[in-house]
């Protein structure tokens, strides 16, 4: 098993690995999967969703990075916590801008508060904007990585109890809940949802990954010039 | 092209240039680090030839010694 | 009175005292929500109804809140204290239970008086009211008291708290709104439980890795 995760944990296997699932992704939704009543804004749902999805598995990411780091303290891990959030604000940007153009579509609205996912994903969103400013408010150093680290934490528990707030607070602000009941998903339709959700993950595997090399890189060569030069 | 098209492929160019702004910003990244490393490199061929200088310089002043 | 709770009511009282003699906080707070409640006056159109009202009542209470914990950790910081509470054998987590409890404390004395206020210039105010108000209380002190020791380490202190609060705290104002509200206030006060224990138990387990070095 080590060994099949082993080229996947490497931003270059991952890289390839992304190409040729978003590929795939792409072609298997506009030349295989059907367009159904819902229209063609239905392609939209093949990768917003699976963005969405994405977003969410990087925050999650990055707050299990921060439990290694307080737990095992582990050096490392709050670097890599940081950059897996940073990579869940870029999906979290693209989720809210393709979920606006979607609703637009469907609904003839840019925003509509009545989107249960859209306001959730702006509140997430909102707290994990903030997370950078705090970070970048403090001093480098072990007091930074703790607090990051706690941040993140907060930020996974604050998802599922937004998630109930939103639902709650549809009752006393829209009190007629309209369902969005589409029409069941077609089997090719559920095939080409997954092959595009397999292919995200593998994008932002690949982005992390790059990301990452580029902040060791920079640490490595501060700690090259000081071995060289001292 | 259908106003929904249009759409669709605005959502699809939204996706399409966030991730090369992405490659943008890994691209000043690289470049940055290139720079430093050229500096690096120049800040030890420079500190190497000082050393070199210097020996030399303390090899003459050896041998005066000795005359 | 010995150990864990003892020491939180120690280090609570403590501040309840610093506050006494100095009075740095509670007028301002106070005074805060009485310009606020003065300003909604004016910002609500004749016609508004008494539920418009009561969710302007929340953001005066949510924004006097977040005066009043900008200034937990102000006595320490002053006198440069804090190093020195931290090495003192007293466990982390009580620091924190302390300063949530002298910030409820602040927050209920200030709430006295805009509820009071709320109810002669505004709306008839409910039972359900007063329980949401108690909810809210809680879990805006136990996580505020958690970020504003965040806070206190960002060089951006006063600023970066407002930011950090406010998105934490919309579950808060979800559930205190609909309390307030809503014909069946139940739920919603359920989930400020809800809420309050979560946080509180989290708050509660990861001070100590917010304060130390």
């Amino acid at each position: 098993m080590k060994k099949l995760i082993a080229p996947l944990d490497n931003a270059v296997g991952l890289a390839l690995l992304a190409t040729l699932l978003i590929g795939v992704a792409t072609a298997m939704t506009f030349f295989y999967a059907p367009v159904d009543e819902d229209g063609l804004n239905q392609k939209i749902f093949y990768f917003h969703v699976p963005i969405a999805l994405t977003a969410y598995a990087t925050f999650g990411w990055g707050a299990w990075k921060a439990l290694v780091h307080l737990w095992k303290k582990k050096p490392g891990a709050d670097l890599e916590s940081y950059v897996a959030i940073h990579q869940g604000t870029i999906f979290g940007s693209l989720t809210l801008i393709t979920g606006s153009i979607w609703a637009k579509l469907r609904w003839g609205h840019w925003w509509l508060w009545g989107e249960q996912e859209l306001v959730l994903f702006l509140v997430i969103f909102l707290f994990y904007c903030t997370y950078f400013m705090l970070r970048y408010s403090i001093e480098a150093g072990p007091r930074r990585a703790n607090i990051s680290a706690v941040y993140a934490l907060f930020g996974v528990v604050l998802i599922p109890i937004s998630f109930l707030a939103i639902r709650l607070a549809e009752n006393y602000i829209h009190p007629i809940a309209f369902t969005t009941n589409g029409p069941q998903m077609a089997g090719s339709q559920f095939g080409t949802f997954l092959v595009c959700l397999v292919a995200m993950f593998a994008l932002a595997g690949a982005l992390y990954r790059l990301e990452l090399l580029g902040k060791r890189l920079d640490t490595k060569l501060r700690d090259l010039r000081e071995l060289v030069l001292s | 092209m259908s106003s929904t098209e249009k759409y669709v492929a605005a959502a699809y160019l939204v996706v399409f240039v966030m991730i090369l702004l992405y490659v943008v910003i890994i691209a000043a990244k690289l470049t940055r680090l290139d720079r430093e490393v050229g500096e690096l490199a120049d800040d030890v061929r420079a500190q190497r030839q000082g050393e070199a200088a210097g020996d030399a310089a303390a090899g003459v002043a050896d041998a005066g010694a000795d005359g | 009175m010995n150990g864990y709770f003892g020491d939180v009511v120690t280090l609570a009282v403590k501040d309840l005292r610093l506050e006494l003699r100095a009075r740095d906080t509670l007028p301002a707070m106070a005074l805060f929500v009485l310009s606020t409640m003065t300003i909604f006056h004016f910002a609500l159109p004749s016609g508004s109804s008494d539920n418009a009202a009561l969710g302007l009542l929340w953001i005066a209470i949510l924004f006097t809140a977040l005066l009043g914990l900008t200034r937990t950790y102000a006595p320490e910081r002053e006198q440069s204290m804090f190093d020195g509470l931290l090495l003192s054998p007293v466990d982390r987590s009580a620091i924190w239970l302390a300063k949530t409890v002298a910030a409820l404390a602040f927050l209920a004395a200030v709430e006295v008086v805009a509820l009071l206020a709320f109810w002669l210039f505004f709306a008839h105010i409910g039972w359900s009211l007063l329980a949401a108000v108690a909810l809210a209380d809680i879990g805006l002190c136990a996580v505020g008291a958690l970020v504003a020791a965040m806070a206190t380490a960002s060089r951006s202190r006063e600023l970066i708290l407002p930011l950090l609060l406010l998105p934490l705290t919309i579950p808060v104002i979800v559930g205190a709104v609909g309390a307030s509200v809503a014909d069946d206030p139940g739920k919603y006060l359920a989930f400020l439980a809800m809420y309050d224990a979560i946080f509180g138990v989290i708050a509660w387990a990861t001070f100590e890795y917010v304060v130390a070095e």
